[in-house]
């Protein structure tokens, strides 16, 4: 069971005991680097990869078809001819893009995505490196990738291309801000930023099952999805409006990239979630490793449900959304967690669900949309002047 | 640059291949060379990207320019084992306010063009700013005492520390910052407003 829990911290140490045998300690040291980066460079794509043929499983099903069944058993090579299809693609160029832009874009956007695995806890001692600001850094390095969704769009010197970037950043905009307010409670509590000591903080129970916690884990995981684009907020790249939004002229290997950016974001978004919120590696019986990936893979699940069910948002649904809802709830989930800090026992449970409870009410109703029973419309009027539709 | 030239056996016996085993101590030493290198690399690198930003022809290359300046800078941080500084500068400065520099290139008329030039008729204001600004930082390189072997101490620059001393003693300097930002949210809402039609 131990031996389990540990294969993969076990596996790295023989590598470097071996190593040691008959190679210098600098040596050892660079290699034991080496090891984690290469491990992370490895299950990245991998994820990225196998991510992809999931959801087309899994939406296939919810729409009542079977997906992808022809390469390989269940079709499991499918991801690796969707590779090769990719790679020997014509890569084009517009005429008029910005070369250098249309050229950097797909390489800087995959940069963040990867660099984010770093602070990850996978497992217990399973973090590449235990960074103490592990969760300002994720919120930080994550915040780059909007840039290069800039500078996709605006070197391709294309219409759609620059509506999808315009789009992508009001939304990247409005959502970062509840997202880290949605943090802040857990990081209060927990009085630190490192991701393992907030697994750690989470002995007792998982910060998912306090009131702050359920509304800050809600907030955090709309937010995410939000941040990676996906439905149903995915106007950035809205295929009926805009074509493919930010990413319509690329093709080829760069297309790929920006896919493998986005899935492995998902990937992150959803791990982040699970290390905040549903207690990281921690639960019985299994192995720690293989639960920090369950609960992961379950919450990637109710992504792709997501996207199996919901239509998308209209931009000032989405806008409306993140300021006039979650960013107030984020700021009174602020005020929840100092309360249920300093009060004692029971207290803490009442009056926590006596703020959230009420303050959730209210700002629904607030933001229920304003529809007038009688619509005017001004310039569709019928011959007779009156109004059509009335 | 000192550190490069002390004889450190590693890179002796990396680059020309001697038969000597490298101790820990001296990889350590190996590795702080290394991590110099790598520190005046990326203020070199800032550098020029600065220049880029001034000099560069079209606007949208020059707020990426800035981007790159703005990373430099937070490298920088990172040497000086300010991480806290680091994150947040990546965090406000990237991530925060060069995106909404860049939302308002695009908002502008001429973004149509394929180059957005970078330059107006404020160079003068800007030349007395800049002159101020200098003016500010060489007095306070002058004032601040630089001792030659600073002592090994604890500098508080973790987040806890910065917390305690935001909440402690500069309380009211960030009370009023934090009352300064609030008019300026304010200001922009009331600027935005739509008149309401009669």
């Amino acid at each position: 069971m131990e031996y389990l829990d540990q294969l993969f911290v076990f596996a790295k140490r023989l590598m470097l005991d071996l190593l040691a045998r008959f190679l210098p300690d600098w040596i050892v040291l660079v290699a034991s680097m080496v090891i984690s980066i290469v491990a992370i460079l490895i299950f990245a794509p991998l994820t990225m990869m196998y991510l992809t043929l999931l959801e087309r499983k899994v939406v296939g099903r919810i729409q009542n078809r079977i997906g992808p069944n022809r390469v390989g058993k269940f079709g499991l090579l499918q991801p690796i001819a969707d590779g090769i299809k990719m790679l020997t693609k014509e890569d084009i160029v517009p005429f008029q893009a910005d070369p250098v832009l249309h050229f950097l874009a797909p390489v800087i956007i995959v940069m963040p995505a990867l660099l984010i695995f770093a602070v990850i806890p996978f497992g217990r001692g399973m973090t590449a490196v235990d960074l103490n600001i592990g969760i300002l850094y994720f919120i930080a390095v994550s915040s780059i990738s909007t840039i290069a969704i800039f500078m996709a769009s605006w070197g391709s010197r294309n219409k759609f291309s620059l509506l999808g970037g315009m789009r992508t950043v009001a939304q990247m905009i409005s959502y970062e801000v509840p997202m880290v307010l949605s943090v802040v409670p857990v990081i209060l509590v927990a009085e630190t930023l490192s991701t393992n000591a907030i697994i750690e903080a989470q002995s007792a129970g998982w910060f998912v099952w306090t009131p702050w916690g359920l509304a800050g884990f809600l907030i955090f995981f709309l937010c995410a999805v939000a941040e990676c684009n996906r439905s149903p907020f995915d106007i950035p790249e809205a295929e009926s409006e805009i074509v493919a939004g930010f990413h319509t002229e690329y093709s080829g290997i760069k297309f790929a990239l920006f896919y493998m950016a986005e899935f492995i974001s998902v990937f992150a978004v959803s791990a982040l979630a699970v290390t905040l919120f549903l207690g990281g590696w921690k639960g019985p019986w299994l192995p720690s490793w293989l639960w920090f990936l369950l609960k992961a893979y379950a919450l990637i699940g109710v992504m792709f449900w997501f996207r199996g069910t919901l239509p998308r948002f209209r931009v000032d649904q989405l806008m409306g959304l993140a300021w006039k809802f979650l960013l107030p709830l984020a700021l009174i989930n602020i005020f929840v967690v100092g309360f249920w800090y300093f009060s004692p026992g029971l207290w803490k449970w009442v009056g926590s669900l006596g703020i959230l409870g009420p303050s959730f009410w209210i700002f629904t109703k607030l933001n229920r949309s304003y529809v007038p029973e009688n619509r005017v419309y001004r310039l569709a009027e019928d011959e007779n002047n009156e109004t059509v539709g009335a | 640059m000192g550190a490069i030239s002390t004889n450190n056996r590693v890179g002796s016996a990396i680059l020309h291949g001697r038969n000597c085993v490298p101790t820990l101590k001296d990889v350590m030493a190996f590795l702080e060379t290394l991590i110099k290198i790598a520190v005046y690399a990326v203020m070199a690198v800032t550098i020029v990207a600065a220049i880029g930003v001034v000099t560069l022809h079209n606007l949208f290359h020059s707020a990426l320019a800035l981007v790159g300046v703005l990373l430099g800078i937070a490298g920088v941080y990172l040497a000086l084992q300010a991480d806290f500084l680091a994150g947040i500068q990546v965090l406000i400065y990237v991530g925060a306010v060069m995106t909404l520099v860049i939302y308002a290139i695009m908002l502008t008329q001429r973004l149509g063009d394929k180059n957005i030039p970078q330059t107006n008729r404020q160079g003068f204001a800007a030349a007395i700013v800049t002159l101020l600004l200098l003016y500010l930082l060489i007095g306070t390189v002058c004032r601040t005492p630089w001792l030659a072997n600073p002592p090994a101490r604890h500098i508080p620059a973790s987040a806890l520390d910065l917390g305690q001393a935001l909440m402690t003693t500069y309380v009211f300097p960030f009370e009023a910052i934090s009352v300064i930002l609030i008019a300026a949210l304010i200001g922009a809402i009331v600027i935005a407003k739509k008149e309401r039609e009669p």
